[in-house]
């Protein structure tokens, strides 16, 4: 199997569809990730800011309770605490620092709603580094001014591993999604492959190759089980044609070469007169009619399996159609000895072409006088649908019947039972009663009478019988 | 009869026309469909023979020009396809009869013979007569020789059909799609045993025969 070239793995219906499910799995994921974040990194400034607003409360309160002095004792309090994150100042009108842990007054402008942003660094920050603050300023009664903030170096950290991780997981999305893409619609394309490549082995003839099946039940396998049976079919009638032309080249060509050699043999006997002429005219007339006969009972069969019989199928009555054919057939068994009884139940109705099953019910009442002993019976039976199966046609004679190890092979064209060689005929009969039955749907059952052989058309029920016509109705031999 | 052969084969046109000439015909032969409208258009004649395929014109549109101008004239449709489907759709453009190459001669001209005939033996009657033998189709009897013979209903369909073509040969097939309606073939010659039990009633007391058996053919009921 060729491996598959990335170029064309980028052609795949297989890869375009994993690329769409990576842009919506990426979409969704994009959606989490920023969840994720608003619960996270955005609830801690939301945090930070309650903080905040709880230490102004606080600050509030005191001012309120003893004034700026108080105020600024407890600013002085709170800056003392050790590794504070909190950031307090209070300052003079004109910005100098009175108490508090801020160095000098943010020159910064306090926006719309009085929050600042401004770095710190010095004392305040440990490290030495220049840490983030987020504060709010007032301005008290007398002009003095009040900072409440907090030390945003932690928060930042925080927000930062935040968002790494949440990039991180993006990327890794990405990675995993497009590398399943890539593996998913490699793994289709082997399969598909697979059936690609016995596609081509059949095309260049090799009919025997099957696609291999992986018991996983899916679709691929589904596939794999089609096409097996598909296989099987066109195997199963390429060797019945097989079948037929080696045998139609025997069975025309011996009686031909016959045929031929008569005429030949006339020409070359010089004492013949005009009636010998006749006689061998005759005989091959003769000849030629049987020849005639067992292209035509040929034709009937292949113009029936192939269904190319295009009438439509019309209600046929299989009691009135076997009535008929009884009388038909009624003399010739008399002349024989034998008696054609009837055991017709009814007249039901099953959906086909009467001309076929006429010439199938035929067919059977042939071989069953020609094979039947003197004296003996042969019975038509109809008998109507009973639950699950549709109408019955049967017809029971008591000649030797057929063993049976060759009740399957009988039904192939031009085999004839060793039994059988010294009676006329051409092997045919029964298969144009299969490949009536297949075109009909019925099931064609060659049974033991003891003595006597039972062939019985089982049609298919009414109900599902219209719906689905694509199944051919097997032909089953019971043992 | 006057009779034309539209078909494309040289050989199979020859041996026919020699075949329709020695039986007793005039015929006439068109090697293409064109040819053969034209023909069947400008003369008269009894029976047309047409090839299904032919070049030019297909025989089965043919056949249908020629039943749209009003030419009634009984077409005998000779074709290589043998299915029912196709032997429908033959008689359905307006042929009269169909008969699957390859065939016998005999099948051939027997057929083209009833056709010639079918305005008569097609004749609603009550009463057919050949020779000493009447056939009342009213009240469903037969006399020979002034004797009642009695039948079956399907006996009386054979010897009605052997009445309406009397003189001319009917083969076991035309038998069995005109007296049965079975169009094919069985294996053995089950009309033979019908036409046996026929002359047992027809013939057996009354002289001289008149079921004849025309070997390699088919039958021939004459007084």
């Amino acid at each position: 199997m060729p491996r598959p070239s990335y170029a064309r793995l980028f052609r795949t219906t297989t890869f375009r569809l994993t690329l769409v499910y990576l842009a919506l799995f990426l979409a969704s994921v994009l959606t989490i990730l920023g969840l994720i974040y608003w619960f996270t990194a955005g609830y801690a400034a939301r945090q930070t800011n309650a903080t905040i607003a709880a230490e102004i409360a606080g600050l509030h309160e005191q001012y309120q309770r003893r004034g700026l002095v108080g105020l600024a004792d407890v600013v002085a309090d709170r800056a003392r605490e050790p590794r504070t994150a909190g950031i307090y100042l209070l300052a003079s009108p004109r910005f100098q620092p009175i108490a508090g842990n801020l160095q000098e007054w943010p020159k910064v402008e306090p926006d719309a709603n009085g929050w600042m942003n401004f770095g710190i660094s010095g004392t305040h920050a440990e490290d030495g580094q220049e840490h983030p603050a987020r504060a709010i300023a007032f301005t008290l009664p007398g002009g003095y001014r009040l900072l409440v903030g907090r030390d945003m170096r932690e928060h930042q950290i925080y927000q930062e591993r935040v968002i790494a991780s949440l990039g991180w997981s993006l990327l890794l999305t990405v990675v995993l999604g497009v590398l399943g893409g890539v593996l998913i619609s490699r793994h289709m394309m082997h399969r598909l492959e697979a059936v690609n490549a016995l596609t081509r082995k059949i095309m260049s003839g090799d009919l025997h190759e099957r696609v291999g099946i992986r018991g996983a039940g899916d679709e691929f396998d589904e596939l794999a089980r089609n096409l097996n049976a598909m296989l099987d079919q066109i195997e199963h009638l390429m060797a019945s044609m097989r079948h037929v032309t080696e045998n139609v080249a025997h069975d025309l060509r011996t009686p031909l070469t016959r045929l031929r050699s008569r005429l030949e043999l006339a020409l070359l006997d010089s004492e013949a007169d005009a009636d010998d002429y006749r006689t061998v005219l005759q005989a091959t007339i003769a000849e030629a009619d049987r020849l005639l006969t067992v292209f035509g009972a040929l034709m009937s069969i292949a113009e029936t399996e192939a269904g190319t019989v295009h009438a439509p199928f019309a209600p046929v009555r299989l009691g009135s159609l076997a009535r008929s054919m009884v009388e038909l057939y009624e003399v010739v068994a008399e002349e024989k000895g034998m008696r054609l009884e009837t055991a017709i139940d009814g007249d039901p109705a099953v959906s086909g072409n009467d001309q076929l099953l006429s010439q199938a019910l035929a067919n059977l009442l042939d071989n069953a006088i020609k094979y039947a002993p003197e004296g003996s019976r042969i019975t038509v039976a109809v008998a109507p649908a009973v639950g699950g199966t549709g109408p019955r046609l049967t017809v029971t004679d008591a000649g030797p019947g057929i063993p049976e190890a060759d009740r399957d092979r009988v039904l192939q064209r031009f085999v004839r039972l060793e039994s059988s060689r010294s009676t006329p005929g051409n092997g045919l009969g029964l298969s144009l009663v299969a490949a009536v039955a297949r075109l009909h749907r019925a099931r064609l059952t060659l049974e033991d009478a003891r003595p006597g052989l039972k062939v019985s058309l089982v049609f298919p029920a009414e109900t599902g019988g219209k719906s689905d016509r694509r199944e051919a109705a097997g032909i089953s031999v019971p043992a | 009869m006057k009779l034309l052969v539209i078909e494309d084969d040289r050989e199979a046109a020859a041996y026919m026309v020699k075949g329709l000439k020695e039986s007793g015909h005039v015929v006439d032969h068109a090697a293409d469909g064109t040819q053969g409208l034209f023909m069947a258009g400008s003369e008269n004649y009894d029976v047309l023979i047409v090839d299904r395929m032919l070049p030019g014109r297909d025989g089965l549109s043919l056949i249908e020009v020629l039943r749209a101008t009003g030419i009634t004239t009984p077409i005998l449709i000779l074709s290589a396809l043998g299915s029912v489907d196709d032997r429908v759709r033959g008689l359905r453009s307006g042929g009269d009869d169909y008969l699957t190459k390859p065939y016998a001669f005999s099948e051939l001209l027997a057929r083209v013979e009833a056709l010639g005939r079918r305005a008569a033996a097609n004749a609603p009657a009550t009463r057919l007569e050949v020779g000493d033998l009447v056939m009342d189709l009213l009240t469903r009897t037969v006399r020979r020789a002034g004797k009642p013979i009695d039948l079956l209903p399907r006996e009386f369909q054979l010897l009605e059909y052997l009445m309406r073509h009397a003189g001319s040969v009917v083969t076991r097939t035309m038998l069995l799609e005109g007296v049965w309606d079975y169009h094919f073939d069985p294996q053995t010659n089950v009309i033979d045993v019908h036409i046996a039990r026929l002359r047992q009633k027809v013939d057996r007391d009354f002289d001289p025969p008149m079921i004849h058996t025309i070997r390699g053919a088919g039958y021939c009921l004459r007084a």
